[in-house]
């Protein structure tokens, strides 16, 4: 994959392409699988979503594709993490110092924790643009001042803490640190789930409407299937490490296959409708050292076949850019192999 | 039901000492329940609802108003924030709470058994150890733990079943009346589906009368038979749950309807956006609560608060001008 900088490249639309990807946490207790030859697609200026519950392994995604991962007791097995062509798990930690922030830039799902509280909020921008641009201390501040009107917090405010904003205001802060350098990837970690539904309607609108004035390309990890319906272009819903069901919004929303995809549009109450009783998933999640054999959610599959314990599933293109793992859904024999399958 | 009301709150207050003055976290806030109903109570965070969920079942001492409470047998109410101390023991066996955090209400050191025995224990409902087993048995599989589960710590367990014991817990003492307060807020949606499907089972089964406090609308329209929008320490809309959907009233009402992200595509829905956050509890001037964010905003809004008035049957809103209120959905 190294030659593929310099032939045509007719993926060059991808800014980035995560292959294969495993990461593990070795614990001595045993080790966590907590993404497993996870595949992802991100063309320029599109936003997908990350859709999953707790322990599914966004996060891991997330933190992998930042090289973030702790480690001990993160280690990353396998894969490549081709971000406009290069391969960040090759890159070394000076290079990936200047990548994070500069180009890919996060932002964390809790505004009250990943804010400095003894460093005024201009300054805490300042220092993002400072470390990734030559200005001088005073533009800096300057710029700062900008980005902050940028999201809508007037100027004066420049020089106050993070305990002198409110739960938005903060986010809304984290949203002008993460895009002060101009990224071309924002992976945004759960960015409202902290926040009030009128607030979160605020910043998802702020950062809607910022995403497209950067043309940034955006990740975004969330739980909740109804903000991916409102921002993204394609969703991927992981399941124990796993994705489990890759497509367009539009075709995921209208004919989702997954079983567990299915599972999770029926556990939330539905506002037009008035059921007595919610369809749930039967169990729990797995318990991700001790993973089932063959597909990991077949034990709380409603679909599942004998083969299901056996075998691990292939990804399947049921129709173009959608893509499934479950043979049985998918309807054997009906799509052909991904290439997420053909690459084991 | 009858015509009754099992609860009746009126005039109810609570207010915080701070050092910039007094916090108005409930403030002056009226509405009763009949038996076997489910009130929903919606609003974001720091508008009171918590704060009232403990009022009503005395965690907290009222400022001012009164808690009515039935008594079933003699047909009297009693009035939760004033009886006394010795008498308040006794009704606690009949209201009861279930908090939001399942890490955090349970003590880490004792095991499921002796989390669900305690409450018997501390009211001494079973002299004997044979009869107290068979009870936390039945109340383990009435909410859906497992056996093998008695001598578990809480930390081995997820956040579905510790919620599960939460529940337990409440229901030991056969209460009447539970307050649910953010029950499934720390759930993933498969295991919150799973507890307010348990919940709507128990209340079928036994039932209950539940005050169900969330900020996330869907749970509460899917659990509430009424539901009451709180905003800054009063309620602003109080209305049958498909009426509240289908015909909000109140300017906020109908914002925070048209925020919630809908799990569905061609859902054209004319997003109002709200402006600002919630003005501070702190000493509120004398006005409506909502006019600084309100886009109907008048003069009238400014100098008096709004009254909650009841404009059809059933459906009250606190707004000066519920003649020309007209709903968005």
């Amino acid at each position: 994959m190294t030659e593929i900088q310099g032939k045509f490249n007719p993926e060059s639309a991808l800014l980035l392409d995560v292959r294969d990807l495993t990461i593990q946490y070795v614990t001595d207790n045993g080790t966590v699988h907590a993404v497993e030859n996870l595949n992802l697609q991100l063309g320029r200026g599109e936003t997908l979503g990350v859709v999953g519950e707790t322990g599914a392994g966004k996060t891991t995604t997330a933190l992998g594709i930042m090289r973030l991962i702790p480690s001990p007791p993160g280690v990353v097995r396998a894969g490549e993490i081709l971000f406009e062509g290069e391969d960040l798990l090759k890159k070394s930690e000076p290079e990936m110092r200047a990548i994070r922030g500069g180009k890919i830039a996060m932002i964390f799902q809790d505004p009250m924790t990943s804010l400095n509280p003894v460093m005024t909020v201009d300054r805490q921008i300042a220092e993002m643009i400072s470390l990734h641009r030559s200005v001088s201390d005073s533009e800096a501040l300057t710029l700062a001042g900008d980005m902050l009107e940028l999201v809508g917090i007037k100027r004066e405010r420049m020089h106050d803490y993070p305990h002198q904003f409110s739960g938005g205001m903060k986010q809304r802060v984290v949203i002008a640190i993460a895009l002060a350098c101009d990224p071309g990837l924002l992976i945004a970690d759960e960015p409202t789930t902290a926040l009030d539904v009128t607030i979160q309607a605020q910043v998802l609108e702020l950062m809607k409407k910022l995403k497209q004035q950067f043309n940034a390309s955006m990740i975004l990890i969330t739980h909740d299937l109804g903000i991916v319906a409102d921002i993204c272009d394609h969703v991927a819903i992981m399941y124990a490490g796993r994705v489990v069901e890759y497509a367009e919004k539009r075709a995921l929303y209208s004919r989702p296959l997954h079983p567990y995809t299915i599972g999770l549009f029926n556990s939330v109450p539905d506002l037009d409708e008035d059921r007595e009783e919610l369809a749930v998933i039967p169990g729990l999640m797995p318990d991700p050292m001790d993973l089932p054999t063959g597909c990991t959610f077949h034990p709380r599959c409603t679909f599942a076949a004998e083969e299901c314990s056996k075998k691990k599933p292939d990804v399947l293109e049921v129709e173009p850019g959608h893509f499934v793992a479950c043979p049985i859904r998918a309807g054997l024999g009906l799509g052909k192999p991904a290439t997420g399958g053909e690459r084991k | 039901m009858n015509d009754t009301p099992y609860i009746r709150v009126e005039n109810l207050k609570k207010y915080f000492p701070t050092k910039r003055g007094m916090l108005h976290a409930v403030d002056d806030v009226s509405f009763s329940i009949q038996k076997g109903e489910t009130l929903g109570l919606v609003g974001e965070s720091g508008c009171g609802k918590s704060t009232l969920g403990r009022c009503l079942i005395r965690l907290l001492e009222s400022t001012a108003g009164g808690v009515f409470l039935r008594d079933e047998k003699t047909g009297a109410d009693i009035d939760v924030t004033k009886v006394s101390a010795h008498v308040m023991k006794d009704l606690r066996k009949k209201v009861q709470i279930v908090f939001q955090d399942p890490y955090s209400c349970l003590n880490p050191r004792l095991s499921v058994w002796e989390l669900i025995a305690e409450p018997l224990i501390v009211n001494g409902v079973y002299s004997g150890r044979n009869a107290m087993r068979a009870r936390i048995r039945e109340l383990m599989s009435t909410v859906g733990l497992a056996e093998r589960l008695e001598n578990s710590y809480p930390h081995e367990l997820d956040g579905g079943r510790r919620q599960r014991i939460g529940i337990a817990r409440s229901l030991a003492l056969n209460p009447e009346f539970i307050v649910l307060d953010e029950p499934v807020s720390a759930l993933d949606v498969c295991i919150q589906a799973q507890i307010l499907n348990l919940l709507n089972e128990l209340q079928r089964e036994f039932h209950y009368t539940y005050v169900f406090i969330s900020h996330n609308l869907s749970v509460v329209k899917h659990v509430s038979d009424r539901i009451a929008v709180m905003y800054l320490g009063r309620i602003v809309e109080l209305s049958d749950y498909k009426e509240l959907f289908v015909k909000p009233l109140h300017p906020y009402t109908q914002a925070l309807l048209s925020a919630i992200p809908v799990a569905k595509l061609d859902v054209k829905k004319d997003r109002i956006i709200l402006e600002g956050d919630v003005p501070s509890p702190i000493e509120p001037p004398e006005c409506c609560r909502f006019a600084g964010r309100c886009r109907y905003r008048q003069e009238t809004c400014l100098k008096t608060t709004p009254d909650l008035k009841e404009i059809s049957d059933g459906h009250f809103v606190a707004c000066h001008f519920t003649n020309d209120l007209k709903p968005t959905v």
